[in-house]
């Protein structure tokens, strides 16, 4: 189980790194996405998978009778699912902005605040 | 229903003693600097009430950060944990001198950029929410600078990033929007990478609390190998992404002079330094073997983003990239103290960290000062200032000569600290990198000086003539101004012909993090 899920998350890595280096901005942002979930993939399975084991202690122990589900990285996976998912909606609207103000969703063409002719300091006193 | 369950003796699991009441100065900057953010959000809308509402809790700010320093030099490390859950299953805050010299600072350059927002942040951004994006960035930096866990960093992590992206785009430019789009993709990609050693830091010890993390390594013995050194790895990287270190500074120089000069005085100062805070108390006290495992190549990476910061300032002429790129330099002094890593070396790396918190927001906030005199930020533009306000001629020149790290000013002693620790380390190489790109930055500055100020006007005035000051902006340079940046000169004098203050506070930082048994002992008693 895993192995599989640690190949599924190697791909999930392969495909946003590949995204994250192409120069369209939608591209770029669904990469950021898919980044996103391979992390939280990652979390989970770093927690170690156990099935069908709830973490809930009955009413005349103190501890778990058997080993249990790890409910920490889910807590983990879910707080990181929240920010990313709030900072991915704040970077969709941001780019359909910087969409609208430079008229371009080609990185390259984004000079707005870099100008490829900025003149160079004065040289001599 | 209460009374069906077994009676439990809960003191294995939880605090059950009272918090010490000075002990809850632990959350007070967090606590402060939320509620101040939520108000301060509610009454948006009343854009002349914002300032008074904001300077009222970014001064309680100070107080909060003055007396948790006060508490921690007096009686050590402190640690506090959330819901009472005894370490590691309670989220801690734990607070050493590192982390609450540095939480002063940055609270003190928020208390002065408050000032400053007042007049430069007109009543649009006010009502956007300047004020509570300032408080909600001091509790992520805050909150980073305190924390005991390291998912609980990541966490500070993203409420400083999600304020800064607020703090940016405010103003809506065209220029703000495309250096936002640079800087909020990189700087999120830098946190995945966090995110992603976090998760494996997970998987192999089974535990999130930093100082339970530190005892677990040095359990292991073995040196950083295997996962150990992924983890290490990805840590290096995304710190340094956070604090633009060489080969990952690039979002830096494309958004830091986009928005409102403040915003700017702001970032330089504070993001950078979070990285770097990170970087130093991931890799001295959690991962000291990956530290040596990877010194030469912190070393090289220090020397690439030093030079890399100095000469990119020699290339500007936009005073506001200028400065962005000594912004980076500084952060490569940084990096060389934790590349040696000996007590001296990472007191040098603290007195550099705090020096450059301060002197990066005064100059920017004076470059705000030479924009409203002259109308421009170009070297090529600006010029007059020193015949029409000597005064403030001679501040900036103050400020020049500390980024430079020239004596008597703030920048010279962590310099003095960090050449001597390289070259005691045998790495001879790293400290005339430091030299070099102190030099650099001399001329940079230098220049910025003889262009901006001695020279009349524009290019081609004759030298030392006043600018005819447009009547409109005669009262804009008011006391107004001149309080925070008077407060910020004031403190790089201050710390350097009075060093000795600092000089024991990072020495106690230092060996708070190079030997970290203190820290441990405080977040799990004595055992």
């Amino acid at each position: 189980m895993e192995t599989g899920l640690a190949i599924l998350i190697g791909l999930f890595f392969t495909v946003a790194v590949y995204l994250l280096l192409s120069k369209s901005i939608v591209r770029i942002l669904l990469g950021i996405a898919i980044l996103g979930n391979a992390v939280n993939m990652l979390i989970f399975t770093a927690g170690r998978l156990t099935r069908e084991v709830p973490p809930v202690i009955p009413n005349d122990l103190y501890v778990p009778a058997e080993a249990t589900a790890n409910p920490l990285p889910q807590a983990l996976v879910l707080t990181a699912i929240v920010i990313s998912f709030s900072f991915f909606a704040f970077l969709l609207v941001l780019a359909f902005r910087a969409y609208q103000e430079t008229g371009t969703d080609d990185v390259n063409e984004m000079r707005i605040a870099e100008p490829k002719d900025d003149p160079a300091p004065p040289q001599g006193y | 229903m209460a009374g069906s369950y077994p009676s439990v003796d809960v003191s294995a699991a939880m605090v059950t003693q009272p918090v010490a009441a000075g002990d809850w100065l632990v959350v007070a900057p967090v606590l402060i600097t939320m509620i101040g953010g939520a108000l301060c959000l509610m009454t948006r809308k009343n854009t002349d009430a914002q300032p008074k509402l904001g300077m009222i809790f970014l001064s309680l700010l100070v107080f909060a950060n003055v007396g948790l320093l006060a508490r921690v030099l007096d009686k050590g490390v402190i640690t506090m944990v959330m819901g009472g859950w005894l370490p590691p299953f309670g989220i801690a805050f734990t607070v050493d001198a590192l982390g609450a010299t540095l939480s002063l600072i940055a609270s003190i350059v928020a208390f002065t950029a408050g000032l400053y927002g007042a007049i430069s942040v007109d009543h649009t951004g006010r009502r956007y929410g300047f004020y509570p994006f300032l408080l909600l960035l001091l509790t992520g930096v805050s909150g980073a600078f305190l924390t005991g866990d390291i998912f609980n960093l990541y966490v500070w992590f993203e409420v400083l990033l999600i304020s800064s992206y607020g703090l940016l785009v405010l103003g809506n430019d065209r220029a703000q929007l495309d250096g936002a789009v640079k800087y909020g993709i990189l700087n999120l990609v830098g946190t995945n990478l966090f995110l992603i050693g976090t998760g494996l830091i997970y998987g192999v010890f089974g535990t999130l609390n930093m100082a339970d993390i530190a005892m677990k390594v040095s359990e292991l013995g073995s040196p950083a190998t295997g996962t150990l050194a992924v983890i290490a790895a990805l840590y290096l990287l995304a710190f340094a992404m956070k604090a633009a270190a060489f080969p990952v500074n690039f979002w830096l120089p494309a958004s830091y002079h986009t928005p409102n000069i403040v915003v700017s005085a702001v970032f330089a100062g504070l993001l950078t330094k979070v990285g770097v805070y990170s970087l130093i108390r991931i890799f001295m006290v959690i991962m000291p073997e990956s530290r040596e495992y990877m010194a030469d190549v912190i070393s090289l990476l220090a020397i690439a983003t030093m030079l890399t910061g100095a000469i990119g300032a020699l290339a500007q002429t936009e005073l506001r990239r200028l400065l962005g790129y000594l912004v980076i330099m500084g952060i490569g002094s940084m990096l060389a103290g934790l590349a040696v890593g000996t007590n001296l070396a990472i007191s040098g790396a603290i007195f550099y960290a705090v020096h450059s918190i301060i002197v990066m927001t005064a100059l920017y906030m004076a470059v705000g000062i030479v924009a409203l005199l002259t109308g421009t930020y170009s070297l090529r533009e600006a010029g007059g200032i020193y015949g029409a306000n000597p005064a403030f001629a001679f501040v900036f020149l103050i400020l020049a000569f500390a980024v430079s790290g020239l004596p008597p000013f703030s920048g010279f002693w962590p310099k003095v600290m960090l050449v001597d620790a390289s070259f005691q380390d045998g790495r001879g190489w790293l400290g005339a990198a430091i030299l070099l790109s102190g030099f650099l930055t001399t001329i940079a500055m230098g220049r910025a000086w003889i262009y901006a100020f001695w020279r009349g006007g524009p290019e081609g005035t004759p030298d030392g003539q006043a600018l005819a000051l447009p009547a409109a902006q005669q009262g804009v340079f008011s006391a107004a101004l001149w309080l925070p940046l008077g407060i910020l000169t004031a403190m790089v004098i201050y710390f350097g012909l009075q060093p000795e203050w600092m000089f024991e506070l990072t020495a106690r930082g230092a060996s708070g993090v190079v030997e970290p048994s203190g820290y441990i002992r405080s977040v799990f008693g004595d055992q």
